[in-house]
């Protein structure tokens, strides 16, 4: 145990590691912040969509082999998620069949575009980190970690400047709309930072498994709270602190990926939360 | 004038027509209750006085200087509601979204306008509290001080009683009357027909035919005599059981 735990403070003298730290902290972060909304909201389709839709961009990218695969992904997934919004609130067509069909025909056709023109010469690793990110997270550079706290900071503003529209949103669009509150635009900028937040997670955790680190700490949360307001700020703290957690079991461990390994704290630490709350009934 | 004039209004979903040739108007301080079958478009109706949705014909005049941010609104409970985690005065506040605009907290003004209108729902010991662990009556005075906190002047509500048992509806009932007489505007749905007779002033009754008038008038009525005498041999029906 204190060998690993010296072998933790041995890791963190390398600044690949601290640097996955920090995004890897940010990451948590914003994809908690809206967790919340997007359970209330029975938003969560869109986030389970969004990462499909991702791959499929991330696919186009890393074939049309830009410098910045971001210049790719970010609109294309941005658009995915207000089409899918509409989509999903469209009571003509079914919305849960029409988001399926979004999401598996990304999926196919990025894995198609992958094996048509290859990236690198190993086909399904590219395909496997795309989907369930690294295993190792030596590619960080300083860069990525600006981009993300660039791009984290934003979403923490916007969410901290509408936090009362948001919640009006979520709890009551009827009322919302009836008291004169935009809810459509404000619909639309949570589908906006939510394909922003995904896009940031995908390249650490995997594109399959963001949509988790959005879902369940807000799940967790509301276990055991009883205000919008605490249930938002324990399920970043929850984030934060499994997603640290998973960081050094990965390294602890060793060879293990890091999404993955997040994932699973989450998991473990959702159980954890339910049987607190039915102890606590 | 009238604070709210509707004139030959159509309302329906795609090419469905639910309501046709619709006339009514709402002065300022009258309680008009709207009644009606399910499935009438009751709630069709007042979603198109608050301008959630569009009529298919006709049109809507607000009057007396009657802006879209000064109505109060207690819509029909949802499903999503239910499980929500959201603390009393959280929900009571959010009914001054309107009044702050673009600033993104609410200001002490407003934070006061909240405590108030707990205080006046008689919901100020729940502030806390979870509204989802709150018994029915509860919660719907809990959505009526955020209706207060948004109007000083007119109130919509969709089936306020809905779910409530008969001593918290009385209670409820007789709130919503004590808002009228301090000066608010009052426009209901409801299911009961006894309770519309004894307190709106006005009523308008969707069926295939519809009826607007007052209370006495519509106790008058053909289609209202018959749907006293329904209401209350049903109420006969349901005590003996
Ligand atoms: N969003 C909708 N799309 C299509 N039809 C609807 C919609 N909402 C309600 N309806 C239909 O309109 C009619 C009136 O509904 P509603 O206004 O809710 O009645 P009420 O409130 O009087 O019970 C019903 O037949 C209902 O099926
Ligand atoms: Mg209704």
């Amino acid at each position: 145990m204190f060998d690993n735990l010296s072998k933790i403070g041995d890791y963190l003298e390398y600044p690949f590691v601290r640097y996955a730290l920090i995004v890897v902290v940010l990451v948590a972060l914003c994809a908690s912040l809206l967790g919340v909304t997007l359970v209330l909201k029975r938003f969560s389709f869109i986030g389970d969509g969004l990462s499909h839709v991702g791959f499929g961009a991330m696919a186009i990218a890393s074939v049309a082999n830009v410098t910045n695969q971001m210049i790719i992904i970010m609109p294309v997934t941005i658009i995915s998620a207000v089409l899918l919004l509409r989509t999903g609130q469209n009571t003509k067509i079914k919305g849960d069949a029409a988001i399926a069909m979004i999401s598996v025909g990304a999926l196919a056709f990025g894995y198609l575009l992958m094996n048509i023109f290859p990236p690198s010469a190993n086909l399904t690793g590219d395909v496997c980190s795309t989907l369930f990110g690294p295993t190792s997270l030596i590619t960080l550079t300083m860069d990525d970690v600006i981009l993300c706290s660039v791009i984290s900071a934003i979403v923490v503003i916007v969410f901290l400047f509408f936090y009362r529209k948001i919640f009006a949103v979520t709890f009551d669009e009827n009322f919302a709309a009836a008291v004169g509150t935009r809810t459509k635009a404000y619909n639309l900028l949570l589908a906006v930072i939510i394909a922003v937040v995904i896009v940031m997670g995908m390249t650490l955790v995997g594109s399959l498994m963001i949509s988790a680190l959005v879902i369940f700490p807000a799940l967790s949360s509301m276990r055991l709270f009883k205000s919008f307001r605490s249930v938002t700020i324990f399920s970043v703290i929850l984030s934060v602190c499994c997603a640290v957690i998973g960081v050094f079991i990965a390294i602890m461990v060793g060879r293990i990926p890091i999404g993955a390994t997040i994932v699973a704290v989450d998991v473990a630490a959702f159980i954890f939360c339910w049987i607190i709350g039915l102890i606590k009934k | 004038m009238a604070l709210i004039e509707v004139k030959g209004l159509k309302l329906g979903y795609e090419n469905r027509v639910i309501i046709k040739n619709l006339n009514f108007t709402v002065n300022e301080g009258e309680y008009l209750c709207i009644v009606g079958e399910n499935g009438s478009g009751k709630t069709t109706l007042m979603k198109t006085l608050l301008n959630l949705q569009k009529p298919m014909d006709g049109e809507i005049i607000y009057g007396d200087g009657l802006k879209k941010n000064e109505i109060g609104y207690l819509p029909q409970q949802t499903i999503v509601q239910k499980d929500f985690p959201a603390s009393v005065r959280e929900i009571v506040l959010s009914g001054c979204q309107a009044r702050c605009g673009w600033r993104p907290f609410y200001s002490k003004d407003e934070k006061k306008l909240a405590e108030d209108n707990m205080e006046r729902m008689g919901i100020k010991q729940f502030a806390k509290r979870c509204y989802r662990d709150l018994s029915g009556g509860q919660q719907q005075r809990v959505l009526l001080a955020r209706a207060l906190c948004a109007t000083r002047k007119i109130l919509l509500l969709d089936e306020p009683v809905s779910g409530l048992d008969p001593m918290v509806t009385a209670e409820m009932y007789s709130l919503i009357d004590g808002l009228n007489k301090d000066g608010i505007t009052i426009i209901m749905i409801s299911h009961d027909i006894s309770a519309a007779v004894r307190y709106a002033t006005n009523i308008l009754h969707i069926s295939k035919k519809i009826f607007f008038g007052t209370k006495d008038e519509y106790s008058q009525s053909d289609i209202g005599k018959l749907f006293i005498m329904r209401d209350y041999y049903e109420r006969g029906r349901n005590r003996d059981v």
